[in-house]
């Protein structure tokens, strides 16, 4: 098969960490080669960060470039809008409609952008989902970044049990519960 | 079948010192090399330690090698400078047990304030330089750099970037080697390196990487991958990756080792291309060699000396390849900002509030350099806020730094800080110095220090106190301590110590906002009937407080850990938990 090319964007400290190393363990699990990138540091303090994850026969280069990437999955729309040209022709955006204001936008020095999903949609095939209103049904505000995990699983080659399966070996034991619903939650929308 | 993981290029670096048999790890935890100690600690049979710098840990390094074990070292580029005054001399001695230095680059500097070329210090060092381009590599590589380290009695430079460190590939697993510590024997010849015995040390050197790049011809590490003639290519570490994939079918001459280069290897490919590309990241290090033994090659005239390469950048200058590719959507920047709850905002905004400079140091605390706190007036390197301040100082007088202040964290002031606030003293400086003690070492994730009472090994040992060290040791009559979110008595402490005309110190407390052991406090909520919108709890840019576009102000709480900060700000009473 051919290589294929995810990315998870979003703001530092929503989880991207744990999301690709999700992804990691279900690559890993299928037999794949596969190579995942990284963002630690400064730029994890509440900066934009992304996420790569590569999987296939054999992968070399552990980024996905421009015009690469199969699904993007995105956190927040913003972050989705800054990323999007990554995707290929036929790639599905993934993004969740939160809006986080970065710093510029908060001290008035920038405008966060208006209908920024309506605009993807124009160009790219976008599958929308309010992650945290779906957390809140849950009652752990948390789990969003699973449920928008659940979502975009579909668009990948990795079964319903091994997602599971996955996700129970990596979340804390605690949560496994709780984010194994959130994971069915968005695997049903 | 031997086990497979998924691990970080650093944590497989940790792997292969295990399996290579390290005996003692010393490090400072530095972006991107901390993961590297961070999973060392987990293997029993390695001593690991947090040392308060990379001179200190890369001492720690060489005298485990002369008692006879492995012993590895590792730190961030910048690190390797403060190292350097060790590393040029070890290179003399050579080693008893291998000895390994991994030097963690960071071309497009995510997490540093240069992005210098680490392969440049091993070379003026005359130390071999190891490269690999992934994680199974650098697990390979770790174990060969023990190897060729005990073969040609010499330190090796482990060098990896940011884009390895942090990306997982597969690595499989392989046993421990245990290697039998060699027997101490006296031999101040080669150990104690002054004129007379340093002067016969030097010639060791020269022969020993004439004798490298020679045999480099034979080293595993270093391999021709032969194909399409027409194109061939010399490249080394995460950029062979980037070559691989946008010109698949041309040769390419792949270096694990990079100093000292093999030199007939190197002209015997570029004999059988056609045309020949050096392709490294940050400096020519390769290329200019190569040039400079008449061999014609491109390099950096038609790529450049900054950032990371890819693929694509590659396909563009070498196949003139511009590809279909949507242009980016012009949006606001997201910069990296000071957490919700952040100890250091609350500094920061009594330090504006006072109209102060600060001369500021390297970690979470240089975002008070950007809006809407914009305090810090500039940021050099670990510890130099204080000397900064200090030649300041012997520069303008006593009334250049009449509004001025030193901030700089723990963790920083144990790693090179102590020094320049000695210096103020003895010098008879009289700048205020603020300690922004947070408990930790925020930036790189939470790393302890002398002054935390715990070792990387988890141990709970007697802390070095600040206050008695400022105070009791240097003796510094005007230190105290003052609670960061104490507002009305941290601005009175800095007002009062910036008017003396005397060093002082100003211990500002309080843990890093993220630390497992600082339980958030209830959140905030805005009570929307007392407020009046006049936006003054946004001041100090608290990413927990937005205003929605019909202007009323939310606290978020699932960010909000209820610092308190923005309450004090109110005059309404309209912030309620």
């Amino acid at each position: 098969m051919q290589t294929k090319n995810i990315m998870i964007v979003g703001v530092g400290g929503q989880g991207t960490l744990l999301t690709s190393r999700i992804l990691g363990g279900l690559t890993l699990r299928a037999g794949f080669d596969v190579k995942l990138s990284e963002v630690h540091g400064m730029a994890q303090r509440g900066g934009s960060v992304v996420t790569f994850v590569r999987y296939g026969e054999k992968v070399n280069e552990p980024i996905v470039e421009e015009g690469q990437a199969d699904v993007l999955i995105a956190f927040e729309k913003l972050e989705a809008m800054r990323y999007a040209h990554f995707l290929k022709k036929d790639g599905v955006l993934i993004v969740n409609d939160q809006r986080i204001d970065p710093m510029p936008v908060v001290i008035g020095a920038a405008e966060y952008p208006e209908g920024i999903i309506e605009n993807l949609e124009k160009k790219y095939k976008v599958l929308k989902i309010d992650a945290q209103k779906a957390a809140a049904t849950l009652g752990n505000p948390r789990t969003f970044n699973i449920i928008v995990l659940g979502l975009a699983a579909k668009h990948m080659d990795f079964s319903h049990e091994d997602w599971l399966d996955v996700i129970a070996h990596t979340v804390p034991e605690k949560t496994i519960e709780v984010n194994t619903k959130a994971f069915e939650l968005g695997y049903g929308m | 079948m031997s086990e497979k993981k998924l691990m970080l290029g650093n944590e497989a670096i940790a792997r292969g010192a295990y399996e290579a048999g390290v005996k003692v790890s010393a490090a400072y935890p530095g972006t991107p090399s901390t993961e590297i100690s961070e999973n060392i600690v987990k293997y029993d049979e390695i001593y690991a330690e947090w040392s308060p710098n990379e001179k200190v840990a890369m001492e720690v390094a060489i005298g485990a090698s002369m008692a006879g074990s492995r012993a590895l070292v590792s730190m961030k580029h910048v690190g390797v400078n403060v190292a350097s005054d060790p590393l040029y001399t070890v290179s003399y001695i050579g080693v008893t047990g291998g000895l390994v230095l991994v030097a963690a680059d960071d071309p497009g500097m995510y997490s540093s304030q240069n992005e210098q070329d680490s392969r440049a210090v091993a070379r003026a060092a005359h130390i071999p330089v190891i490269e690999p381009s992934d994680s199974s590599e650098a697990k390979e590589f770790v174990k060969f750099a023990f190897d060729l380290s005990e073969k040609y009695d010499t330190p090796v430079m482990l060098r990896t970037t940011t884009r390895l460190s942090h990306s997982q590939g597969i690595v499989e697993l392989e046993e421990r080697f245990e290697p039998i510590d060699i027997p101490y024997e006296k031999n101040i010849a080669k150990n104690v390196m002054m004129p007379g015995n340093a002067i016969k040390r030097h010639p060791v050197v020269e022969a020993r990487e004439k004798q490298m790049a020679i045999d480099g011809e034979d080293f595993p590490v270093n391999r021709i991958e032969m194909a399409d003639k027409s194109i061939g290519v010399i490249t080394s570490g995460i950029p062979y990756q980037y070559v691989k994939e946008a010109l698949p079918n041309a040769s390419v001459l792949k270096l694990g080792v990079v100093n000292p280069l093999p030199r007939k290897m190197i002209e015997k490919f570029a004999k059988e291309v056609d045309k020949l590309y050096i392709i490294e990241e940050l400096d020519p290090i390769i290329e200019e060699q190569v040039k400079s033994w008449g061999i014609e090659c491109t390099g950096k005239e038609i790529l450049t000396i900054q950032g990371e390469y890819s693929a694509n950048m590659l396909r563009k200058a070498i196949l003139g390849a511009e590809g279909d590719l949507t242009a980016p959507a012009q949006v606001p920047m997201r910069p990296p900002i000071l957490c919700p709850g952040c100890p250091h905002r609350a500094t920061f905004y009594a330090l504006k509030k006072l109209g102060l400079h600060a001369a500021g140091d390297i970690g979470c605390y240089t975002l008070g350099a950007v809006a809407p706190l914009g305090v810090v007036d500039t940021t050099v390197c670990m510890g130099s806020s204080i000397s900064t301040l200090h030649g300041m100082e012997k520069a303008g007088g006593r009334e250049f730094i009449k509004d001025w202040v030193a901030v700089i964290g723990d963790s920083t002031f144990m790693h090179t800080g102590v020094n320049s606030l000695i210096n103020m003293f003895y010098n008879q400086g009289t700048g205020t110095v603020l300690i922004l003690d947070n408990s930790t070492t925020g930036m790189t994730g939470h790393q302890d220090h002398a002054a935390t009472g715990k070792t990387l090994k988890g141990e709970t040992v007697l802390a070095v106190d600040l206050y008695k060290l400022c105070h009791d040791g240097i003796g510094i009559e005007n230190t105290r301590i003052v609670s960061a979110f104490d507002s009305e008595a941290l601005t009175a402490a800095i007002k009062e110590e910036v008017a003396r005309e005397k060093v002082s110190v100003i211990i500002v407390q309080a843990p890093c906002a993220l630390l497992k052991s600082n339980k958030p406090k209830p959140a905030f909520k805005i009570d929307t009937e007392k407020c009046v919108r006049c936006g003054m709890c946004m001041k100090p840019g608290c990413p927990a407080i937005t205003k929605k576009p019909d202007g009323a102000v939310a606290i978020d709480a699932t960010l909000c850990n209820g610092c308190g900060l923005c309450e004090g700000l109110c005059k309404k009473g309209a912030i309620v938990r």
